[in-house]
């Protein structure tokens, strides 16, 4: 079943076609990789998913509705989430309060509450979330002190706290230690479980190892689509990825 | 958040309680400085929501007060409105003045949001000018108002025990409405719109919204706080729509600390009384709060009650 669906996508900036003619089908539940070479036109398409980046033509359809022209706070309360592909969280507040700002949208959205949301339930969402991420033991700490992986943990467990149906995720292991590389895995697979997953991701080996399908773009258009098994063997990724 | 927050409560419950207390002890000539700090307060506490919590800078707070002034004091004047009446009536305007405004200006930030409020209010400064057979300008409109009749008694508006309790009472509510507010999921959201708009606008906040909210309550508060001004003393003239209104709450929230609930009254109470004293050795008296400010935003970055924090903290 379709979740999300784009028509012949377009965005240029002056001359320049960022994305050009991007039609691209997104099946529920599944976790599907997006790569390319920079500039290749990945987090502008993102973009206009999640409604940073207006499209010049095409449209964007998501769970049955025409989203093309919607505010991105509005595509949140429609289950799109995106995290940032350089760490955006609030560094002056507590991962705490990061989080909460995320479990409170989606409960006073889900339960009302705008002025008085029971504090017992919006704790309840902030500690689970930030347990699905293992940050349960820095709850109290200022995000800006936090190491750039667990940073970007954070901003994993502020979009878990939206409860997406659709989680994009720009780049998610960039900066990471390798070390963390593995168990950032298990989690997004993890999260799978709920969700769709859509991922703009550098590192072809995390890609071919959790994508359920790969998307390659090149100059703004999709080069090729595919199973990781299949995307490893085309001659463009080839050439591409092992310098062929 | 969650552990302090009756601690937090118990310090701003015990401030308004010393101030009752205080009442009693008070010579008289601090009794009268000390009603028009609580006032001046008020202005301060609705001007922090914006500037403090929200992250915008506001240069044309006069505009709001003076609504709430005029409309108390033209009503009072015009129409025979009493206390309570020209009160509400105060309050409304300031609340529609504050529509208005957040109607036009709700898609600017930053320098433009500055620049927009100042414009809109030396507009509203020079029609006070211009309309003066209404407004009767800059020589103001001088009320005497009867007494304000609560449950049977009958409480006169010129006896300083009358408008020193009835500050305090303004004063209490806006500093536990703001308290209130800010500690809620609302009041975390205004937060996030001032540490990143961006980010906030993805985790789903319509946050031009947020804004527009935030300049209704802070413009509605500072009205409040223009409407008690003018009854409780009996005049309104141009003079409370003019910039030193605008530049009043912004040195009041630099100087006690803007983000802190407490922090803008204290600066409120500091700035009265560097006015005081230095006009008795001065008649450039200006000089020094400006030899104040700059010290202040020198060594205290964070205003008085800022640096207190963080000094209880370290």
């Amino acid at each position: 079943m379709t979740l999300l669906q784009t028509r012949n996508l377009t965005r240029h900036y002056g001359g320049v076609r960022a994305v050009n003619d991007v039609s691209f089908a997104l099946e529920r539940g599944e976790i599907r990789g997006v790569i390319g070479p920079n500039g290749a036109g990945k987090t502008t398409l993102v973009g206009m998913i999640c409604g940073r980046v207006l499209p010049s033509a095409g449209s964007v359809q998501f769970d049955g509705a025409d989203i093309t022209r919607m505010q991105p706070w509005n595509r949140v309360a429609r289950g799109i989430v995106y995290t940032f592909q350089i760490t955006s969280v609030f560094k002056r507040l507590t991962c705490r309060d990061n989080v909460a700002l995320a479990a409170q949208r989606h409960l006073t959205r889900t339960r009302g509450h705008r002025f008085a949301l029971p504090q017992a339930m919006l704790d309840a969402a902030v500690d689970a979330a930030l347990a699905a991420v293992g940050l349960t033991v820095e709850a109290e700490r200022i995000a800006g002190e936090l190491p750039y992986g667990h940073q970007r943990l954070l901003e994993i467990a502020m979009g878990l706290a939206l409860k997406p149906s659709l989680l994009i995720l720009d780049e998610p292991t960039q900066g990471l230690a390798p070390g963390d590389i593995v168990p950032f895995c298990d989690l997004i697979r993890k999260t799978a479980e709920s969700t769709t997953i859509l991922f703009i991701e550098h590192n072809l080996k995390v890609v071919l190892e959790l994508a359920d399908k790969v998307t390659v773009m090149d100059r703004g258009a999709i080069l090729a689509e595919g199973t990781p098994a299949e995307i490893e063997q085309h001659p463009a990724v080839q050439q591409a990825y092992l310098g062929d | 958040m969650t552990g302090s927050a009756t601690r937090v409560y118990a310090l701003h419950l015990a401030v308004i309680v010393a101030l009752f207390v205080i009442q009693f002890a008070l010579p008289a000539y601090h009794y009268g400085n000390v009603t028009r700090i609580m006032l001046y307060a008020v202005f301060a506490i609705g001007y922090n929501i914006l500037l403090g919590y929200t992250g915008l800078l506001s240069l044309g707070h006069a505009l709001f007060f003076a609504a709430g002034a005029y409309g108390a004091g033209l009503t009072a004047h015009w129409w025979g409105f009493g206390p309570i009446a020209a009160l509400s009536a105060g309050i409304g305007a300031a609340l529609l003045v504050s529509l208005i405004t957040g109607a036009i200006v709700y898609r600017t930030t930053g320098v433009a949001f500055l620049i927009v409020t100042l414009m809109l209010a030396q507009a509203a400064f020079l029609s006070t000018l211009y309309f003066n057979t209404i407004t009767l300008g800059d020589q103001g409109i001088v009320l005497s108002l009867p007494p304000i009749a609560l449950f049977g008694a009958s409480l006169p508006l010129a006896d300083p025990m009358v408008k020193y309790n009835v500050a305090l009472v303004a004063f209490a509510l806006a500093l536990l409405l703001s308290l209130w507010l800010l500690r809620s999921p609302f009041g975390r959201v205004l937060i996030a719109v001032r540490e990143n708009e961006a980010r906030t606008r993805l985790l789903g906040y319509n946050t031009a919204l947020y804004r527009f909210t935030a300049l209704v309550i802070s413009g509605t508060l500072s009205g409040l706080s223009g409407a008690l001004y003018c009854l409780l003393f009996g005049y309104v003239g141009s003079s409370f729509a003019s910039l030193q209104y605008s530049t009043l709450p912004l040195l009041w929230t630099l100087l006690g600390g803007s983000g802190v609930t407490l922090g803008p009254p204290l600066g409120a109470a500091i700035t009265h009384y560097l006015i005081d004293i230095s006009s008795s050795l001065t008649s450039s008296y200006m000089i020094l709060v400006g030899v104040a400010l700059v010290a202040i935003t020198l060594w205290f970055p964070q205003g008085l009650a800022g640096w207190f924090r963080r000094w209880k903290r370290a």
